[in-house]
């Protein structure tokens, strides 16, 4: 049914942090490893060695520079993948009830086999979460891992999404959103953890901790002093002399 | 927004067909027999052959059927039902119509009423979409409306009150176009509540996410043939509204200048539509600095 269900207390979803997150893109290799074995259809390359390579992809970072008032720009890295809404507008418009949110966790998913690919959901998304896969001719989302995190056959530490199980950086952070005690409520609570496009009221679950403010430009020359050379002996006599011609 | 000529066809022909259906179902045209058959029929034609191009853009259209199952919730899904019940509820009226029978006219009424739930079904499709700021507004409906009933006006010769409706239609084609242009700033949608980072300073774009193309900005970041915006909208209200409109004041309703008009205003119309897509900007455009 694609009629959303009453909010869940559970609300799983990931935390990113853009102070920390480098720009890697290792989250859009992991994602695209794992998604392309497990849930649904793989995730196709269209003329993947030619010209104008093409293909489906559930995450992509995206980097910005952001000029503040005062001092310099900074570089800020901004993976950017579906945000599990509350409010999910993708749900709603879908047709068939192919496109759904679980009621247990709040996980928005798209069931395959239902879908005939009229990528409606993809233009209710404000976020570009939704790619139709162009082999399959169905639309392909982030699925927060579904096949891993309740995966008992797995170690217990890989039981998380592959996109948060991979970061080098440590900048992606996945738990219960819905539990204000948790890990990742508590992080979001301490760092000002926001909404992306707020006024589409969607009402997303995944938030993103803004970068931590920067101290004022140090005008500090480290080489300075190297510069101002005093020559002596053979060198500062030819240095004057030199001076005097 | 792409323009794929499918959902191009789907929305103009559509809205024409179940138009001209909704026109007839009114009793508005008395005709019978042969030209009962023909007209009715190119009411049904132009309604099918529109239902049968949107199929055309699905990934995977053997599975259509399962279109009609989230009627609650979905304006697609209400669209297609709409639209099978009035093709079904006329069919009683078309075949009385041909081959001679009264209907006591409700039925008529109740099949015209579902001509236009399908045509205002059809324009929620995109006005529901707060994504597309230049649909989501009151014009959506107003404009798929108001061309359905002018096409279906000239097509049952009715031609002063087609010369009305395209009066009509004038004005709120140029409504829509001045309205739209105002809706995406109204909405207040930027790089900066897109990322969050408009508190922290002015946001562009330093790398994209990938060098070649994607599914994204193939459907929702289309740029070509905007440049040609200007003049194809003065076409495009020309040729849908203001040529017809002239023509069916000071020409007389033969059959022949009927379609010869029709013709011209369906031409306006599928000029309009195009502009409808191609000038439509998604925000997911607004990551990749694009509009």
């Amino acid at each position: 049914m694609t009629a959303l269900p009453p909010p869940s207390a559970k609300k799983l979803g990931l935390v990113i942090d853009l102070d920390t997150c480098v720009g890697c893109h290792a989250c859009v290799t992991a994602c695209k490893g794992w998604n392309d074995q497990g849930y649904g259809v793989p995730l196709s390359d269209q003329n993947a060695y030619g010209s104008e390579p093409s293909g489906t992809f559930l995450n992509r970072v995206h980097s910005y520079e952001v000029q503040p008032d005062q001092g310099p720009a900074q570089v800020i890295n901004f993976p950017r993948s579906c945000l599990h809404c509350e409010n999910a507008p993708c749900v709603t418009v879908c047709p068939t009830g192919a496109s759904y949110k679980r009621a247990e966790d709040g996980i928005v998913l798209v069931n395959e086999d239902a879908c005939i690919g009229c990528g409606l959901c993809a233009w209710a998304c404000p976020y570009g979460a939704r790619e139709l896969d162009q082999a399959a001719g169905v639309m392909k989302k982030c699925t927060l891992c579904v096949d891993r995190i309740y995966n008992e056959n797995l170690p217990e530490e890989d039981r998380q999404p592959a996109c948060v199980r991979t970061c080098p950086a440590g900048a992606r952070h996945f738990g219960d959103l819905g539990d204000p005690d948790s890990d990742v409520s508590k992080l979001v609570a301490e760092r000002g953890g926001y909404d992306l496009m707020p006024e589409m009221d969607t009402k997303p679950v995944n938030k993103y901790l803004p970068p931590r403010p920067k101290g004022p430009e140090q005008q500090v020359d480290i080489l300075a002093p190297l510069l101002d050379v005093k020559t002596t002996g053979f060198a500062g006599w030819l240095d004057r002399i030199l001076e005097k011609i | 927004m792409h323009p794929a000529p499918s959902v191009i066809v789907f929305t103009t022909l559509s809205g024409a067909g179940f138009g001209l259906l909704a026109f007839l179902a009114l009793g508005l045209l008395p005709v019978y027999g042969v030209q009962a058959f023909l007209i009715w029929g190119l009411g049904y034609g132009l309604a099918v052959i529109g239902l049968l191009a949107s199929t055309f853009h699905l990934g995977n259209p053997q599975r259509a059927w399962r279109a009609f199952t989230q009627w609650r919730t979905s304006w697609l899904s209400r669209e297609g039902w709409a639209a099978v019940a009035a093709l079904l509820l006329l069919a009683p009226v078309a075949l009385a119509a041909i081959f001679g029978g009264g209907l006591p006219p409700f039925f008529g009424l109740v099949g015209a009423a579902f001509c236009l739930a399908t045509v205002i079904a059809t324009s929620m499709i995109y006005t529901q979409l707060k994504t597309v700021p230049r649909w989501n507004f009151w014009a959506t409906p107003a404009l798929f409306l108001a061309f359905a009933a002018t096409g279906g006006a000239i097509m049952t010769g009715q031609a002063l009150m087609a010369a009305v409706l395209c009066a009509l239609l004038a004005v709120l084609m140029i409504a829509a176009f001045k309205l739209g242009d105002q809706r995406f700033g109204e909405v207040g949608a930027s790089m900066g509540s897109a990322t969050g980072l408009g508190s922290v300073g002015k946001v562009r774009v330093l790398a994209q996410p990938h060098t070649g193309p994607n599914y994204l900005m193939k459907e929702m970041i289309h740029v070509v043939g905007r440049k040609h915006a200007a003049t194809l909208r003065r076409i495009a209200v020309t040729l849908a509204a203001i040529l017809p409109g002239l023509m069916l004041l000071f020409m007389p309703p033969h059959p022949f200048v009927l379609a010869v008009i029709a013709a011209i205003h369906l031409m306006g119309a599928f000029a309009a539509r195009w502009l409808f897509f191609a000038e439509a900007e998604h925000v997911v455009g607004l990551y990749y600095g694009q509009r």
